[in-house]
């Protein structure tokens, strides 16, 4: 009990295994006073979190009876005794302070709660991300889970590539069917010396795994077409379109608008760079925004006219932000928003960008396709070729 | 004037110029009179037929004169019409 002494208010201590025995009992409240990150970690089951600040707010809350027996607790019981204090002020009279806070609690081999599965090595490796209140452990663990294919290991995949795997994205896809070559390590940061002549697929597959372990890894080492894109896009949440030609855009979209996945779309060229986020049904589909590609002599390619590396590399981690954006489910995704970025004068510009009403994919009269024909798509080499992320 | 953004794409008929201000109360004046300037402008913008090409966006600011009145929308002097091509760099 505690007892007051010259203004001095004396607290209470009760170590963790007497603690333990004390809330065996119904009627002992036990309040973690650490910040929201810490409690999400690892807790005591049955705790109330009340973070520093709050306590004199919301301590009536929690616990309304002034008799109530409370146990504080935080990390090392340095925070928990100034907490005490402030309670015995405010009148509680049966409070004490848990000695060696939650740390002592785990050496003495007592049970603890998380609703995370992070290992010692994810919480230490995502901790700037578990700091964040937008993404806690619980955002941390939705990134774990997440399953993201990329369209293209080049120019726009391989940053993007880099920091999804670097987040902890838990599944990643790969889709190239070109090989490294010199000329495209000036922006593909992903590939290196050593993987040059290697399938690009591979080599981002080596360079992903050698950053981060968590991460699962799946090489799709071919052209996708009419024939093959539903049963690769199908198993993943979000699928980011860094593809260098028009027709597998346009294939992309049908088939993602048919089995409802966001695409994250970006596209670079020279100094310039275009990027939005297709949710189907909810915002316009890549279709919407261009009906029709334009003729080959307005499409060039970047081994045509060339493209600014770092602009490539800003334009993929655009991507990768829209990326965990959606897999966490906070801010503004880039939905029914066409960002333009211009290097050279490091201008940003936003345009808005429409459903359309007549649109053949995801418009209300777009035609009804019968599940027999599911993945038939037009012939869209027709438009010009190229190749996936070269 | 207004001023009409030009895409890199299209730069190489415009001498390099990436904005030109020209004169127009319709988005299709504007583009006119781009085209007055830098005829090579006009097979890229427009079919045999006057109409604009489909794989042409065209904004006014920052909305699509598709959804607005297509070529007789009408232009301020502060406004920009921009040209935006579909690229598929990656």
């Amino acid at each position: 009990m505690a007892t007051e002494n010259s203004g001095v208010v004396a607290v209470e201590e009760v170590t963790p295994t007497e603690a333990f025995g004390e809330l065996q009992s119904p009627d002992v409240a036990l309040i973690d006073t650490r910040e929201p990150y810490e409690y999400a970690e690892v807790r005591i089951e049955g705790s109330k979190l009340i973070p520093p600040a709050m306590v004199a707010d919301e301590i009536s809350k929690a616990v309304p009876d002034k008799s109530t027996r409370i146990i504080l607790q935080c990390r090392s019981g340095a925070r928990s005794a100034t907490a005490a204090e402030q309670l015995m002020r405010l009148g509680y009279v049966d409070v004490a302070s848990m000695a060696g806070g939650i740390l002592e609690w785990e050496a003495a081999g007592l049970p603890t709660a998380s609703d995370a599965n992070l290992t010692p090595e994810q919480r230490d490796r995502y901790s700037r991300h578990t700091l964040l209140p937008e993404v806690g452990v619980d955002g941390q663990v939705k990134l774990l889970e997440a399953k993201v294919l990329l369209l293209g290991a080049g120019g726009l995949g391989a940053p993007t590539a880099l920091y999804l795997a670097a987040a902890g994205i838990g599944k990643i896809g790969i889709v190239d069917d070109d090989v490294v070559d010199a000329s495209n390590l000036q922006r593909q940061v992903i590939h290196k010396l050593s993987t040059v002549g290697t399938p690009k697929s591979s080599s981002a597959r080596e360079a992903i795994e050698n950053l981060n372990p968590d991460v699962e890894v799946v090489e799709y080492n071919f052209r996708l077409d009419s024939s093959n894109i539903l049963d690769v896009i199908r198993d993943y949440d979000i699928i980011v379109d860094g593809a260098d030609n028009f027709p597998t855009r346009y294939l992309l979209n049908d088939a993602s608008v048919r089995l409802q996945k966001p695409v994250v779309s970006a596209s670079i060229l020279s100094f310039d760079g275009q990027i939005s986020t297709f949710m189907p049904y909810e915002g316009p589909c890549y279709r919407c925004l261009y009906p029709t590609p334009p003729p080959p002599e307005l499409a060039p390619s970047c081994s045509e006219n060339g493209v600014l590396g770092v602009m490539a590399g800003m334009m993929g981690l655009m991507q990768a932000n829209e990326v965990l954006k959606l897999v966490l489910g906070i801010g503004e995704p880039l939905i029914g928003r066409l960002l333009l970025y211009e290097a050279l004068g490091t201008r940003f510009t936003e345009l808005k960008v429409r459903r359309d009403p007549e649109c053949p994919i995801c418009g209300p009269n777009a035609p009804e396709v019968p599940e027999s024909e599911m993945g038939q798509f037009p012939d869209y080499e027709a438009f010009c070729g190229g190749h996936v992320g070269s | 004037m207004p001023t009409v953004k030009v895409p890199p794409v299209l730069r190489q008929h415009t001498d390099g110029a990436t904005e030109v201000s020209v004169s127009g109360s319709k988005v299709g004046e504007v583009l006119q009179a781009l085209v007055d300037r830098h005829p090579a402008t006009r097979e890229q913008l427009f079919s045999e037929d006057g109409e604009l090409n489909r794989f042409v966006n065209v904004y006014l600011n920052d909305e699509d004169v598709r959804v607005l009145g297509g070529l007789d929308t009408a232009v301020g002097d502060s406004d920009t019409v921009m040209i935006l091509p579909a690229m598929a760099g990656g």
